[in-house]
């Protein structure tokens, strides 16, 4: 398993080898998938809904639907105009979305496509939206392209009617619906009234039924977004993944808006609490207080196969952050923490989250890639490897125990269904975390030194 | 039937229908008459399950190679995308380069200021880390319209380095779909690749096994019948495949032709050029291997390679002998649908029949004319715009290795019984009102499901689950569900295995909940019943509580 890779690291300034990241598009379509009864369109070529789609399939294991412009030879050189507006006509006619969320592609954002000029010029059925985001796949990565559509939607749809409508708006940034379930659990237990979205609970995670449905039940709903602009105030979670798009709504509506981390993790979710009590003046209910004494006390009963441990994470900013944030809850060392995405932000955070810990010495990357994270293993071997399926051939190659968390998870079933957020979602991960470590010590103990009770 | 069609074009404005009905056709008695639109533009907004030129080019026919690094140049997105996703299974003492990802990964200032001194200076630090044979350079869109000169670059390469190095414009937007890519690499490859050893005797018995991906080991599988004939493979492509073999492949005596599509060109150039022969086979299937195989024999015409063929046949038919018994009991009357890419709809209608599964739709999604039709309407096909953007190149006849194995006579006498540089296409295998769809896209894969209900549908990921919650058994036929193989005898079996699974799982039998088929009266009597029992229940549990509160003096309700 991945034999050509040699251990002496070389800098790199060009060759991306094994990439940890992938481009804006895909994550403007995840979020368009979740708004209700909306089609996502990618303004390109074909392959790169087809790419996309194929991609959310596979994590999800869930259709995701997307329509393309089918850019040929003779629509780049002229422009895709024709192609969007013949596209939107048979979008609504063969598939009825309420709302077609068109993003761009790095094809169409090199051509120089306005989508401005082609949504105004277009004929839109009455009581039917369209709405556009750019999202040039050479700028970023796909957490870009999530924050963008948000961004879309936002732009062309929220108001500030003048009359509040005493809810919080909460970004959930770029999670699983199991993810989203959790955070509105974790508000209605709060008491406090919040509009999430996106939300690709009930669309990315639709149950069997016999009949398929195009737009499940699921999604953020236009009125919904509309009425973003109404919202007392915004909560976004995850710096990096959703603080654009609270800044779009502030500058159009005016909602002012408060970043708290992505809730993985004891200090995160208490974050979030106290943001919806300081907010709603509600207090913290017994229930939560509950669900965070269960994970302190899992932590405490399970510390002595935790502690020291060194650990690799990887992935996408916000969540690696929050998951570097609970390893450290957990008295682990994060040894290299990486994501693929660009910007600075990412390591300031990671730092400053270790420089709480008083750990030193590790190894923090943005825009890396993971033939480098790989390297670093090889050189100093981890304990534990935490991150998206590319990590599954590191795991092998290097035998280091593999516990799956983020985006994406090709290889497994059922994850999309369970949060990593929330103290419910950080006991679900103390409980994979220690399990890969212990089946690991049971499969390397001597006869001798097996354990019936650890 | 022709209801079918008209329900389905039904929903579709005057110009989609246009289009569309002659993407349709319901089979007649006379299938060899009837035509189909084919290999032209799908049109925007319909949801096509299609791809693009680069995933033809990298993603099907050079991702494989496994001893060459493949660079993508462009943003992340494609290269990411067609890492590790195909199984296109390979094994490498020296380790495999399909392993891995390579891209330029360009950023904005490269589209703005140009991306090929990136791509150099990636080439450079490939070089540095894996000292390649054999590198390959694909681009993606924006690398066509910013006009990087990638062939310069691959040329001043093999100056650098002296290696082989080789650049193919398979952007995005070339052509219709993965088809385009599929006929850029060939002429890539054949150009560069084919032939570039020195010149070897041919090879006694050998074959080159063209359009074989290795998809879960079919390739493999394949290689395992052929060499126990006593038949040399000498290269694959492009599965487990790699540039040394492919650099070798002129050396074999006859190419074999698995997936038609993807390869086809790579089959005529090399006849012109070496005067080898192919043969249109078919690995899938247990009728269609035995007789795959005896076409194969039936070339050769060497009676120990045909006593050797009738052998093998025979003891691996007696091997999945009770296992195919037992399949075909288990799935015999069963209907499928069938839609994949160029090839595999046509194919896999063999492996169905020899479980008595009918198929009564099959759909490709980049397939010609002529893989619908057969080669014979080739002439008649007129290139369209977006076809002739895509280049066609010619080969000339290689004097020094240019050899021939059957005598002119011998191959119009083989013509009749073999497929030789022929193909009968997918339409004349079919019966009378069976529906065959080019380019079948989401809005008709629900409505020719609810119209003709086939038990199975096997197609791809972008509908496997849309098909799997309308209630069909559903599996993917590019990744075959990440098992396989399913080529040859044994691989039948497998494959009998895993449609067996999808229709017997008892999951199906609680897709609805049994509170949903009780009728309204019935429900309320079971309703007005479990009322009863519950009530009953609450008074027992009472009693019990009192008689142990009782017990314990009390104490615990104090």
């Amino acid at each position: 398993m991945l034999d050509l890779t040699p251990k002496e690291i070389s800098e790199r300034t060009a060759l991306k080898i094994n990439p940890c990241k992938t481009c804006q598009p895909v994550g403007a379509l995840y979020a368009a998938l979740g708004v209700h009864a909306c089609m996502p369109h990618s303004h390109g070529s074909q392959g790169c809904a087809s790419y996309h789609r194929t991609f959310l399939s596979r994590h999800f294991k869930e259709p995701a639907i997307a329509s393309t412009s089918s850019f040929t030879e003779g629509a780049s050189v002229f422009g895709g105009g024709s192609n969007i507006r013949t596209g939107v006509r048979n979008v609504f006619e063969i598939y009825n979305p309420d709302i077609i969320a068109v993003h761009t592609t790095c094809l169409s954002e090199t051509i120089g496509d306005d989508m401005n000029a082609y949504i105004q010029d277009m004929e839109i059925p009455d009581g039917k939206l369209v709405v556009h985001t750019n999202t040039p796949s050479y700028v970023g990565s796909h957490i870009n392209g999530y924050y963008n559509m948000m961004s879309g939607f936002i732009n062309y749809l929220s108001k500030k009617s003048g009359q509040g409508n005493g809810k919080a708006a909460v970004f959930p940034g770029f999670v699983n619906p199991g993810d989203m379930r959790e955070i509105r659990r974790m508000a209605k237990l709060m008491n406090t009234p919040i509009t999430l979205f996106p939300d690709t609970a009930g669309v990315m995670d639709a149950p069997m039924t016999g009949h398929y449905v195009m737009y499940p039940k699921g999604g953020t709903t236009i009125e919904e977004i509309v009425g973003l602009g109404d919202c007392k105030k915004t909560i976004a979670l995850g710096a990096l993944t959703s603080e654009a798009p609270a800044i779009t709504l502030e500058r159009k509506c005016g909602v002012p808006y408060e970043v708290i981390p992505l809730p993985i993790g004891i200090e995160s979710t208490d974050l979030f609490l106290m943001a919806l009590q300081k907010a709603f003046s509600r207090d913290i209910p017994y229930e939560l207080e509950e669900e965070r004494g269960q994970l302190v006390d899992v932590i405490l009963d399970a510390h002595f196969y935790l502690y020291g441990k060194r650990v690799a994470i990887f992935g996408d900013p916000d969540t690696v952050i929050g998951l570097t944030n609970l390893v450290l809850e957990m008295g682990m060392i994060p040894s290299y923490v990486l994501t693929g995405t660009p910007g600075d932000g990412f390591a300031k955070a990671v730092n400053k989250l270790l420089g709480a810990y008083d750990v030193t010495g590790s190894r923090v990357k943005n825009a890396g890639d993971l033939f480098e994270l790989h390297q670093w293993i090889m050189n100093e071997p981890v304990d534990l490897l935490i991150g998206t399926s590319y990590g599954k051939q590191i795991a092998k190659a290097e035998d280091i125990p593999f516990v799956r968390a983020g985006f994406p998870i090709l290889d497994r079933y059922a994850h999309s269904y369970f949060p990593i957020v929330g103290y419910k979602g950080a006991l679900r991960l103390v409980e994979k975390i220690t399990e890969a470590l212990m089946d690991r010590q049971d499969r390397d103990a001597a006869d001798e030194d097996v354990e019936l009770v650890m | 039937m022709d209801d079918v069609k008209s329900k389905v074009l039904d929903k579709y404005s005057a110009k989609v229908y246009k289009n569309r009905k002659q993407h349709i056709i319901e089979v007649g008695e006379e299938p060899e008459t009837q035509e189909i639109a084919a290999n032209s533009r799908s049109i925007p907004g319909i949801m096509t399950n299609r791809g693009c030129c680069y995933a033809g080019c990298k993603g099907v026919v050079v991702g494989p190679l496994k001893d060459t690094v493949v660079i993508t140049h462009g943003p992340i997105g494609c290269g990411f995308y067609s890492w590790g996703t195909r199984r296109n299974k390979a094994k490498s003492d020296d380790g495999s380069f399909i392993q891995y990802c390579f891209s330029t990964d360009l950023q904005e200032t490269d589209i703005v200021f140009g991306g090929e001194k990136k791509l150099r200076q990636a080439i450079k630090e490939a070089m540095e880390i894996f000292r390649p044979k054999c590198l390959m350079i694909c681009s993606t869109c924006p690398v066509g319209l910013i006009g990087d000169d990638i062939h310069a670059v691959a040329a001043e390469t093999e100056e650098t380095y002296g290696i082989t190095c080789i650049a193919f414009s398979c952007e995005g937007y070339k052509g219709v779909s993965q088809s385009a890519g599929h006929h850029i690499a060939n002429n890539g490859v054949m150009r560069r690749v084919i032939g570039s050893a020195e010149k070897a005797p041919k090879v006694r018995h050998s074959v080159n096994l063209l359009g074989e991906y290795n998809i879960g080991g079919d390739g493999w599988e394949t290689e395992r019948l052929l060499k126990d004939i006593g038949y040399e493979v000498v290269a694959v492509m492009t599965g487990d495949g790699s540039y040394e073999a492919l650099s070798k492949a002129d050396r074999a005596e006859l190419n074999l032709v698995q997936c038609h599509r993807s390869i086809n060109y790579i089959a005529e150039m090399m006849e012109t050029k070496y005067g080898m022969d192919w043969v249109k086979i078919n690995f899938i299937g247990i009728d269609a291997t035995a007789a795959s195989l005896r076409d194969i024999a039936k070339y050769f015409d060497d009676p120990e390679l045909i006593k050797r063929t009738e052998e093998v046949i025979e003891a691996e038919l007696a091997e999945i002998a009770p296992a195919r018994d037992y399949y075909r009991e288990k799935l015999t009357g069963k209907t499928a649908a069938l839609y994949v890419g160029g090839s595999r709809a046509h194919h896999y209608q063999y492996l169905l029949e020899d479980f008595g599964v009918r198929t009564v739709l099959a759909g490709h999604e980049f397939a010609h004319r002529d893989d619908y039709e057969g080669r014979r309407v080739i002439p008649t096909i007129k290139a369209d715009a977006d076809s002739k953007n895509v280049e066609s190149i010619t080969v000339e006849k290689d004097e020094e290795r240019y050899s021939e194995y059957l005598t002119a006579e011998r191959a119009e006498e083989l013509k009749n019984v073999i497929q030789l540089a022929a193909y009968r296409g997918i339409i004349p295998d079919m019966k009378p009102g069976d529906i065959v769809v080019d380019d079948l896209n989401h809005y008709e894969t629900e409505a020719l499901l609810s119209t003709l209900k086939p038990d199975i549908f096997l197609s791809g990921i972008k509908d496997k689950y849309m098909l799997q919650k309308d209630g069909a058994v559903s599996r993917q036929l590019h990744s075959y569900d990440y098992s396989g193989p399913y080529a040859g005898f044994r691989g039948a079996i497998n494959f009998a295995r895993d449609l067996t699974m999808g229709v017997y799982t008892p999951a199906w039998k609680f897709v609805v909940p049994p509170w949903k088929n009780e009728p309204v009266l019935q429900a309320k009597l079971v309703r007005d019943k479990e009322r009863e029992r519950a009530a009953e229940r609450a008074g027992e549990r009472e009693r019990e509580e009192a008689a142990g509160a009782k017990k314990s003096g009390g104490a615990a309700h104090a």
